[in-house]
């Protein structure tokens, strides 16, 4: 993923992530109110201010743990370049994609 | 004990009862692990060191399952097993490991349980696949087979695997405990990288004993295995090693993850003070208790079966007539196939590495397909290497042509065994949480610029190793031209080593500059290749002129862009 100079001035966003606990699948949390999870990243929250992603990450978490839906819950950082969203890092961008070496396969086969 | 026959399969250790039993109990066990982990009743925290006992890890995109292959042999019947588990529950392939394992990538947890109600159907599992136990031994893919073989591992394989799951001393060790074992002067099974290496062999009475190296390993911080004793007794064999693991429970480190491993305490001890505390620990343990009867080593070996071999002789007429009329059956015998212990037989590689390909993947195509091919052609038994390829141990050399003509049309008759394309790569950042980087793609540029046969038999002899992070899952540290993948501000990049050897010389490949781009190793592979063959004596394999020429010319060669 090389990331072109123009996506470096773009501003770093957040959105927060987990693995759904029965079946591992890569979920994201969802706008509003009820801290609901998505599948896509197309269709997840996004925080422009870390300090409210920290909060609502807290709330995220204690829910998603609480209620047996996910595990490992965190944040991470991503761009919007010409109206997609770009993980910053390799690793969030393969986790919301799928392997880069089997797009027949994960989210992105799906598309 | 009510054991069954040995099966028409040839040298795979027929289960007994007791063993089912356990493998059932631990099946339904963990079920009831998982109810109460959905339910909520367990904690992901109380849960994860259970399900990692089961071989059950959390990755990237989905839950990972590593299912054991006891010493890399499997059953036609367990392979097909495996092809519909991949099927049925996966994306319709796995992936075959340098542990001689299979990990399926898109495992729900949901579906765990009857995964491995399935597996236990055909005697498989997932035990000591993961945590702080003695894990899956493992030994020559050719076991059984090859001509150069002086004694056959898996019978002490499966005594360890016996002796080592139940046992309550071994359950929790200070870190996971890797043991290989080699019966022939060519080590296949790179034992001095494990925590204990074993190198079985006979003295002139023609008795069998054990050499012991312990102390290897790779990872953060690599280490050859340490020759602790030359000559253990076949009758030894579980007292000698029931020592060391005693000195290692008693001494290593449970404080710090990066020091626990074994290697790390025969590091600071120094061998002649480990190897004193291993000789005193064995001569107080030394008794009946431990000792190994011959008897019960034959009843091993009579459990594995035989193959009824026939009577035949090498080279028959038809197989020579296909290789003069056929040359590229020609170079695939002559690359990928080993000399049989048994006049008439050989043992053939089936390559898991074409050209651009994943190495290790294979599809539930695939897999039924070399099922019915061991079925045909290897009395229903293969086996997984090391390398992360298959093999057809037991083939009539006159069937050779038939079974190449089914791989070839396949997809799966790669002639690269040992060569530049046999690449061993872990899943790296495409599908591993811990990676730093990506290993496939970079295992298929590699292997696709050198896709071209001749090329590659020309070159000879290369062992390139990728890990997408220091834990060096893929053996970087031996490769004779090593790849670690390297995270470098949130860019992907590679440190490229030479030097390594997996074999009994093992050695620690040496960094051979800053680390480069993807595409720029792919250039570096290629440029060091060059240097090899203009500076190459004849009959010198890569790291022979390494080692006569030095760093020196790869080293300005690869970097004279920079
Ligand atoms: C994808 C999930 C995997 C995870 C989370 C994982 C994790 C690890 C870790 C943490 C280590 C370092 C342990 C230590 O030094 O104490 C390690 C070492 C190793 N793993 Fe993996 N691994 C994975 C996949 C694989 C695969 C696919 C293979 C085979 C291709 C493999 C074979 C090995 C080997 C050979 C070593 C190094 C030998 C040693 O020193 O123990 N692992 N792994
Ligand atoms: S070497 Fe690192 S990236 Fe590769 S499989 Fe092991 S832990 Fe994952």
């Amino acid at each position: 993923m090389a990331l072109n100079d123009k996506s470096r001035n773009e501003a770093v966003l957040k959105a927060i992530t987990a693995n759904r606990l029965r079946d591992g699948e890569v979920i994201f949390l969802a706008p509003g109110p009820d801290l609901g999870w998505v599948e896509r990243l197309d269709d997840a929250a996004l925080f422009e201010d870390a300090t409210t992603a920290e909060t609502v990450l807290a709330a995220a978490k204690a829910k998603a743990e609480g209620e047996q839906f996910a595990v490992d819950v965190y944040a991470f950082d991503l761009r919007v370049t010409d109206g997609q969203r770009v993980p910053v890092k390799t690793r969030e961008r393969i986790r919301a994609l799928g392997p880069t070496v089997r797009i027949d396969l994960g989210k992105q086969a799906a598309a | 004990m009510n054991h069954i026959a040995p099966g028409r399969n040839a040298g795979v250790y027929s289960y007994d009862d007791i063993d089912r039993r356990f493998v059932a109990e631990r099946v339904e066990q963990f079920r009831a692990q998982v109810e109460r982990r959905l339910s909520g009743e367990l904690t992901e925290e109380e849960f994860k060191p259970l399900r990692l006992m089961n071989g059950l890890y959390l990755q990237l995109h989905a839950y990972m399952l590593r299912i054991a292959v006891p010493y890399g042999v499997l059953t036609s019947r367990q392979l097909r097993k495996l092809a519909e588990i991949g099927r049925k529950y996966d994306k319709g392939y796995g992936h075959f490991t340098t542990r001689q394992n299979l990990q399926f990538n898109w495992i729900k947890l949901e579906d765990t349980p009857a995964i491995l109600h399935e597996l236990a159907e055909v005697d498989m599992h997932a035990l000591q696949t993961s945590g702080n136990c003695v894990r899956n031994v493992t030994t020559d893919q050719f076991v059984g087979a090859a001509r150069d073989e002086v004694v056959d591992g898996r019978v002490y394989a499966e005594i360890l695997r016996q002796w080592t799951t139940l046992h309550p001393e071994f359950t929790f060790l200070p870190r996971k405990f890797k043991i290989a074992i080699m019966g022939s002067d060519a080590d296949r099974a790179a034992i001095r990288i494990h925590d204990v290496g074993v190198f079985a062999k006979r003295n002139e009475r023609g008795e069998v004993g054990f050499t012991f190296y312990v102390g290897g390993g790779l990872g953060r911080s690599p280490f050859v295995g340490k020759l602790v004793r030359d000559w253990v007794p076949e009758e030894d064999f579980v007292a000698y090693l029931e020592a060391i693991l005693r000195v290692y429970n008693q001494y290593g480190r449970r404080d710090n993850i990066y020091k626990a491993r074994i290697k790390i305490l025969v590091h600071e001890l120094g061998q002649e003070k480990f190897t004193q505390e291993v000789e005193e620990e064995f001569a107080r343990l030394r008794g009946p208790k431990y000792r190994l009867a011959p008897e019960i080593v034959d009843e091993i070996r009579r459990r594995f079966g035989g193959p009824a071999f026939e009577t035949l002789t090498d080279e028959p007429e038809s197989f020579q007539a296909a290789k003069a009329a056929n040359p590229d059956f020609a170079r695939w015998v002559a690359v990928n196939v080993l000399a049989h212990k048994v006049p008439g037989y050989a043992a053939a590689t089936i390559s898991l590495k074409p050209a651009g390909g994943i190495p290790g993947d294979a599809t539930s195509e695939q897999m039924e397909l070399v099922a019915d091919l061991a079925d045909a052609h290897s009395f229903g038994e293969l086996r997984v290497s090391h390398a992360q390829n298959l093999v057809l141990a037991h083939v009539r050399q006159d069937e050779l042509f038939t079974l190449w003509t089914a791989l070839e049309a396949n997809g799966l008759g790669t002639p690269n065994a040992g060569l530049i394309g046999d690449i061993i790569a872990c899943p790296g950042l495409d599908y591993c949480a811990l990676a730093n980087a990506r290993s496939i793609p970079l295992a298929q540029a590699i292997s696709a610029r050198f896709a071209d046969p001749a090329r590659q038999q020309a070159i000879g002899e290369l062992g390139i190793k990728i890990s997408g992070c220091i834990n060096a899952c893929g053996h970087h540290h031996v490769g004779a031209i090593g790849i670690l993948g390297v995270d470098k501000k949130g860019e992907e990049f590679y440190q490229i080593t030479v030097g390594g050897d997996p074999t009994l010389t093992t050695a620690i490949g040496d960094i051979l500059g800053p680390a480069v781009t993807a595409d720029e190793t792919v250039d570096a592979i290629e440029a060091i290749v060059e240097v090899y063959l203009s500076n190459r004596h004849d009959g010198e394999r890569f790291i022979d002129t390494l080692k006569r020429v030095g760093h020196g010319p790869f080293k300005e060669r690869v970097y004279a862009a920079h």
